[in-house]
């Protein structure tokens, strides 16, 4: 039930790759004969990759990972455009990467705003459109929330960012191979994606770069992925990634039924519980994914007796974080902390089974219920 | 599993906590709130006489709003100290706690363990003062400290205000 923080690959996927980890091994930037057959499957991933994303008017980078590609993205596109302005705007439930990378550019002189969100998690376009300065080179507003599921308006902010000259960065990491991501649907100048959320391996990520954005590489070198991204490139990991994205794409609207059908199932029973609550939008929202909060009981304890249960689930509460701060997002959309204190995120996916559902809906009450009896609070804070 | 970065005393303690629950009319209730995360937590005594006629800890029993070393920590405590004389038991400290846990906790959850030895301090503070007993140094000291770290928390998290306030509430 945390398919969110990672999933396991798919065996098409890792048949797929296999070659490129032992006979197929040449690096990409050699000219002879092995090198040209790794260059070839790594421009047929990433063809593969962009008709996806329908990134005609633009390239795919490869990355290590959606973080790096979320660092790039805000601190290339900032450092490049320092003539124009250094206004950087952001949503306040981004990932911590570019939440971070936003932060890190602050204190090299860049200014931030913060674009608010409502009780559910959504972006308001019009406030994208009032935060935007003259001196703004960037929107950065992730497409669907890792923590709640909520799917944002990117559709409006694009076309907003468009008719104000900003260049719109989404972070799509969360929801490839869940729901459509199209760059021309959302008016994307940038957009990042990863293969380890959709069944591809770790260690692979990719940054959307639309022709004519200004942006400045991170790492230099050999001059790898268009002189923006030097690294001897991860053959394995593209092949990886674009045949999991292919069998997502294949799989979407089935899968996208089925978990659907098992999310509401779930959400059904635990919503069952006393003083159980829902977080997150009730329809724009992940298939996958269900974040509730449980009044008088603490997340990581919460957490801890599931686990005990064989039931993996994650929480955004301030004890199991390493700042032992709660979640910000859920901050954001307005939780107090003792409420975030008891929060848990269940995510579903490929092999998440009807009976596995049910077992999760019979125990979790249990487990809310005994930790209830050790909270000083009874059934009123 | 996640919870393997604590030892096995914590994981049994957490599995199966002991002393859970209140005592109705305890002879002292003592509360203790983490300044760090929010965590929130009671003790409840109940005092008697040993053989000597020294005075005991009869019975205790706890209840922890927090997590899974807040919790057997608390369990715990109440283990070492049930039967103890007040004497005994307020020698233990939070050091005590951690060596009986076996294995280091986590540097991000020392301030976990503080908060059950607070729990109990408090216990007794709040028995000393209903007793008209005088109460000793070191526990207005405690006292003190643990009031004004429940301030901060009213301070710094608006929320735990209210939670204070139906708290004292709902001690009246």
């Amino acid at each position: 039930m945390d398919y969110a923080a990672t999933t396991p690959v798919d065996p098409r996927v890792l048949r797929a790759m296999q070659p490129y980890q032992s006979k197929k091994f040449g690096n990409t930037m050699s000219l002879h004969s092995f090198g040209q057959e790794a260059k070839e499957a790594l421009e047929k991933s990433r063809q593969e990759i962009s008709s996806v994303l329908n990134a005609k008017s633009g390239k795919v980078v490869f990355t290590g990972s959606a973080t790096e590609a979320n660092n790039q993205a805000l601190k290339g596109v900032a450092f490049a455009n320092r003539e124009k302005g250094k206004h950087i705007i952001v949503s306040s439930i981004e990932h911590h990467c570019v939440l971070d990378s936003a932060h890190w550019l602050q204190k090299q002189g860049f200014e931030l705003t913060y674009l608010p969100v409502d009780r559910h998690g959504l972006v308001d376009p019009s406030s994208v459109g009032d935060a935007i300065r003259k001196d703004t080179v960037l929107v950065s507003v992730m497409h669907a929330n890792n923590e709640i599921g909520t799917i944002e308006p990117l559709k409006e902010i694009g076309k907003i960012c468009r008719e104000e000259g900003v260049v719109f960065h989404t972070d799509a990491a969360q929801s490839l191979g869940k729901i459509p991501v199209d760059v021309e649907g959302v008016n994307a100048g940038l957009l990042t994606v990863c293969a380890h959320k959709l069944y591809g391996p770790k260690g692979i990520g990719a940054l959307f770069i639309r022709d004519g954005v200004r942006i400045e590489p991170l790492l230099h070198g050999g001059g790898h992925e268009f002189g923006l991204r030097s690294s001897t490139v991860n053959v394995a990991g593209a092949v990886g990634f674009a045949a999991a994205v292919e069998i997502a794409g294949r799989q979407m609207d089935s899968e996208s039924k089925r978990l659907t059908k098992l999310r509401d199932r779930l959400q059904e029973g635990v919503l069952g519980i006393d003083d159980a609550h829902l977080n997150g939008h009730p329809t724009l929202r992940l298939p996958s994914i269900a974040n509730f909060w449980f009044a008088f009981i603490e997340g990581e304890s919460l957490m801890a007796q599931l686990d005990m249960r064989n039931v993996a689930a994650s929480t955004g509460s301030a004890c199991s974080s390493e700042s032992l701060e709660p979640s910000h997002v859920l901050i954001a959309i307005g939780l107090k902390h003792e409420e975030a204190h008891g929060s848990l995120r269940l995510s579903l996916g490929r092999w998440t089974t009807r009976q596995e559902v049910d077992y999760v809906v019979k125990v979790l009450p249990q487990v809310v219920q005994e930790l209830r009896v050790i909270s000083p609070f009874k059934g009123r804070w | 599993m996640a919870s393997s970065q604590y030892s096995k005393e914590i994981i049994k303690h957490f599995r199966n906590p002991k002393n859970v629950g209140r005592i109705e009319d305890a002879d002292g209730v003592g509360k203790a709130g983490n300044l760090v995360c929010g965590d929130l937590m009671k003790m409840y005594i109940e005092i008697g006489e040993n053989k000597k006629g020294q005075s005991i800890i009869k019975d205790i029993k706890f209840e922890t709003f927090g997590c899974i070393v807040a919790i057997s920590n608390s369990s715990l405590l109440t283990t070492m100290v049930k039967g103890k004389t007040i004497e005994k038991a307020l020698e233990l400290t939070r050091d005590d706690l951690i060596e009986k846990l076996g294995k280091p906790l986590p540097a991000i959850k020392l301030h976990c363990s503080i908060l059950a030895v607070d729990a109990l301090h408090e216990a007794f503070f709040d028995y000393y003062t209903r007793a008209n007993l005088r109460v000793p140094e070191e526990l207005k000291k405690d006292h003190e400290r643990i009031q004004k770290a429940l301030e901060t928390i009213e301070h710094e998290h608006k929320e735990f205000t209210e939670l204070e306030e139906r708290l004292l509430g709902e001690k009246k």
